[in-house]
């Protein structure tokens, strides 16, 4: 994606933040309230046991969804170590909740690390991968920037820090900043799972 | 009193020139098999002005500095060349900012290892001094790892 359709695409979360806010009925979310986005319907991926997998498979659950890679030192372990703090939050309904890793980094990213590395974070996390043109599919649904830059004798990607929040009924409902703490979005998970029942 | 001034000065006169830089805290992510690449922290207060201008680590094929940065929810990671030392000043390497970025790792890092690091630091008279650091490997779902944020 390039930076005229970012910013389209921030354009296009305030709009919907905007409709929100005229609904009395919604519920208040710390995150940024996407109901109702044109964005970020589905995917079609592939589970490190080889299994293709598309939201359907998470009915009934809240599905967090992020883009990430695992050669990075700094936001994906953030980001995911957080993850498992908001489903110690939710206690008895953490089993609810299921935190996706789809890696931008395939070409590094084999199914055997995928899945040691999310397990090392909680072993009901689940990492998923793509073809190159699979992956690139996925992250234009969810709006997801992402981009291999030289560094030394290797490389990184660039990519949205941001989490995605799916309700049980597979309804795209928020976009969560990599700033937001662990405490405000296990309460917005809350209330997904008392409204969207 | 006397043999006071007496002990410091001679403290001054005998001390190497590393007693400058100082390295706290550092610790550095463990990884799963197969991971080639891990980031480590640490805090470093130089009593004069210096730069950090690189850092090494038998484990590492490479190591570079890096700096992230986020905007517009965008994560960028990018090696930079040196991070100044202000005299006096702690300057902390931490998620969010400054890094020492290892790549091409020998053997995978688990929580508990000591990992040895060196870094180079440039002292004004353009002088370089190697400071050996162990950084200790914090579990890769570590969320109150040293100096980070709960957030
Ligand atoms: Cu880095």
């Amino acid at each position: 994606m390039n930076r005229r359709s970012w910013l389209a695409c921030c354009a296009g979360l305030t709009l919907t933040l905007a409709l929100a806010g005229c609904n009395p009925d919604a519920p208040h979310f710390n995150s940024v309230d996407v109901t109702g986005a044109d964005f970020g319907k589905d995917f079609h991926l592939t589970d490190p046991d080889g299994n293709p997998r598309s939201l359907a498979d998470f009915r009934g659950k809240v599905v967090m969804l992020f883009f990430g890679f695992t050669q990075c030192p700094d936001v994906c372990p953030t980001t995911l170590a957080r993850a498992v703090r908001i489903r110690k939050l939710l206690g008895s309904e953490g089993d609810r909740l299921q935190v996706l890793f789809v890696t931008v980094d395939p070409e590094r990213d084999t199914p055997e690390i995928l899945r040691e590395y999310t397990h090392a974070f909680d072993p009901s996390f689940i990492g998923l991968y793509g073809d190159a043109a699979a992956t690139k599919k996925a992250a234009d649904e969810f709006r997801v920037f992402y981009r291999k830059v030289p560094t030394g004798s290797s490389y990184t990607m660039d990519h949205t820090a941001m989490s995605y929040v799916i309700d049980p009924q597979g309804r795209l409902r928020l976009a969560v900043r990599h700033e937001e703490r662990a405490q405000d979005v296990a309460e917005d998970i809350r209330t997904l799972l008392k409204t969207s029942s | 009193m006397k043999r006071i001034a007496l002990a410091v000065i001679a403290a001054l006169v005998s001390a190497p020139a590393l007693a400058g830089v100082v390295v706290k805290d550092a610790w550095i992510r463990a990884t799963v098999p197969h991971q080639k690449t891990t980031g480590a922290f640490m805090q470093i207060v130089s009593d004069r002005d210096a730069r950090l201008v690189g850092a090494r680590c038998p484990l590492a094929g490479t190591v570079e500095l890096h700096e992230m940065t986020m905007t517009d929810n965008m994560m960028r990671m990018r090696a930079v060349d040196g991070i100044d030392l202000p005299a006096g000043r702690t300057v902390t390497l931490k998620p969010g900012g400054f890094h020492v970025m290892l790549f091409d790792l020998r053997r995978p890092i688990h929580a508990g290892d000591t990992v040895p690091l060196s870094i180079v630091v440039e002292m004004p008279d353009k002088s370089r001094e190697t400071i050996e650091v162990e950084a200790h490997a914090v579990p890769l779902g570590a969320s109150h790892a040293h100096g980070m944020h709960d957030h």
